[in-house]
């Protein structure tokens, strides 16, 4: 028997699967396929203190083993999120969920874990650093160590739920900023979100969505999200969700090799609904055949 | 929704650009007016495509080559399996239709009026149907839906065949109750304009999942945003913003 038990920020998970925010919507659409109390945990629809529509359409293009979106954010908003999402979910998921949260300043990030702190089903903040600063010149928060720990640390005053920061990978230094993190009191780090990307149709000679530029996401990330994670691991002492490109049990393994004590799904949810069932399935197997008991015990294994 | 194995039974080309390819599988999730999306190799992302036909075991799929993903589906042959996302989307409702519902569809438009047509022939009502392609050698299924008793009117964009001009040049030569439309968004449009009754659409949109997951296909209507792919394709005519 093998165990595929986690720790995250002091909460255990049956399995380090964390389907990715943004990919999985509030559950429901997934669990009408299978049940997804399976899973280890999943990060909710990244949330904003106002509701957004997000980016105008075309808002995906596929590209080679991976694809570009530029949703943009869409969201009910907080409240609605409180009174219309966290109730049905509820009903099918009854495992500690990770609330994804956004701003577009210092005081939005406050006012959307200030409200969702009170909700019973949220095992951890997933703030999300990669949205426009409108204070400081549109400047993404996550790019610099002092706009992502002003962030941190306003979040930390407002909540005792730990605070993991995703950060983006479209930075000169990730590690400083990781540290950055740590030391303004985040509890854990989650790498990476998506690569800024492009892709520009033949025929019309324009980029393919409307925004332009998009998130790139899928199989073909996959190594800049292991070295990322490899080199934060390294830096910072607190625990890491690693992902970018996870789709297969042998690419979760790799993942915490390099140091993550859970692993995110993302597109690969989009492309195959059943992908983290499969995923999950298949760990064991996957564990037997590189002498794996524990999967806590690979953690790092890399360094 | 359900993803499957289905397996080509047949592959052709019907019109220029433009093929028919039957499936063998499990359909009892499919409606009509729904689409399906399939898993092709080589290729990250999925394909929907709207369901023509189905009738028990077998789904009738008509797509054009308008890129690599479909351009690979044009190469298969019988035999072919393919992983096949089943039972996306709202489909139509053929309860509003009264009794002389007309269906518009234009190029891959076309379609999804098919097997809504044949239902609306089951249920006694007499549908009139007015397809919309550029030219002459783009036009399928003229006969397949006279075969089901629909009065058919055939627009060419060049006059090359039956009426010249757009599908709305032939609204008046046909009375009606209700009306389905699908095809491109222009001629959506054109179609909202010109229709004098309450009817559907049914849109199009590039999808990342094709099952209301990743917010790709968005739009806002008068009743909130809608997901093209989850609370759609179908929309009703009071809801859309134009």
């Amino acid at each position: 028997m093998v165990s595929l038990k986690t720790r995250l920020c002091g909460i255990e998970l049956d399995n380090p699967l964390i389907p990715a925010s943004g990919t999985f919507g509030f559950g429901y659409e997934f669990a009408e396929i299978y049940d997804i109390n399976m899973l280890g945990s999943f990060s909710f629809k990244g949330t904003t203190k106002d509701p957004r529509f997000g980016n105008p359409t075309p808002r995906i293009a596929e590209c080679e083993r991976g694809m570009i979106n530029s949703v943009g954010l869409q969201n009910p908003g907080v409240d609605k999120v409180i009174e219309n999402e966290l109730p049905k979910l509820k009903k099918c998921f009854f495992k500690p969920v990770m609330a994804n949260v956004s701003g577009f300043s210092v005081e939005e990030y406050v006012y959307t874990v200030e409200r969702l702190d009170k909700e019973e089903q949220i095992g951890w903040f997933e703030v999300n650093v990669s949205c426009p600063n409108v204070h400081g010149g549109g400047m993404s928060f996550g790019t610099s160590p002092e706009a992502a720990s002003s962030v941190v640390r306003a979040v930390k005053a407002v909540t005792r739920k730990p605070v993991i920061v995703k950060l983006s990978p479209n930075v000169t230094d990730i590690v400083a900023i990781a540290k950055a993190c740590e030391e303004a009191g985040a509890d854990g780090i989650s790498l990476i979100n998506t690569l800024l990307g492009m892709k520009i149709d033949l025929k019309s000679r324009k980029p393919v969505v409307a925004n332009k530029m998009g998130g790139f996401s899928g199989p073909a990330i996959k190594p800049v999200a292991i070295r990322m994670v490899y080199q934060v691991y390294e830096a910072v002492k607190i625990p890491i969700v690693g992902g970018g490109g996870i789709s297969t049990a042998e690419d979760v393994i790799e993942m915490m090799l390099a140091g993550a004590s859970a692993v995110e799904i993302g597109a690969a949810n989009l492309v195959d609904p059943m992908a983290c069932p499969k995923i999950i399935e298949d760990l064991p197997r996957v564990m037997e055949k590189y002498g794996i008991k524990n999967l806590e015990d690979i953690i790092g294994g890399a360094h | 929704m359900k993803d499957l194995i289905f397996e080509v039974t047949s592959n052709k080309k019907i019109a220029k650009n433009t093929y028919e390819m039957v499936l063998l599988g499990d359909c009892t999730d499919i409606k009509c007016g729904q689409f399906v999306n399939i898993k092709l190799d080589g290729f990250y992302l999925r394909r929907p495509i709207s369901v023509c036909d189905v009738e028990g075991d077998s789904l009738t799929l008509i797509y054009k080559v308008v890129g690599g993903g479909t351009e690979a589906m044009a190469q298969m042959g019988a035999g072919v399996k393919l992983l096949v996302l089943t039972g996306l989307g709202n489909g139509y409702d053929t309860s509003k239709s009264g009794d002389k519902p007309l269906l518009v569809g234009g190029g891959a438009g076309v379609p999804p009026m098919y097997k809504l047509c044949r239902e609306l022939v089951a249920q006694g009502k007499s549908p009139s149907v007015i397809l919309g392609f550029n030219s002459r050698d783009e036009v399928f299924y003229e006969n397949e839906f006279k075969e089901l008793g629909a009065k058919v009117i055939v627009a060419t964009a060049d006059g090359s065949y039956g009426v010249k001009g757009f599908v709305t040049d032939a609204f008046d030569l046909v009375d009606y109750t209700y009306f389905y439309t699908c095809g491109p968004e222009p001629m959506l449009k054109a179609v909202y304009n010109k229709s004098v009754t309450s009817g559907q659409f049914s849109f199009e949109e590039r999808m990342g999942c094709g099952f209301g997951a990743c917010m790709g296909c968005s739009c806002k209507t008068k009743y909130g945003n809608k997901r093209i792919c989850k609370d759609g394709p179908v929309l009703e005519k009071e809801e859309i913003i134009w």
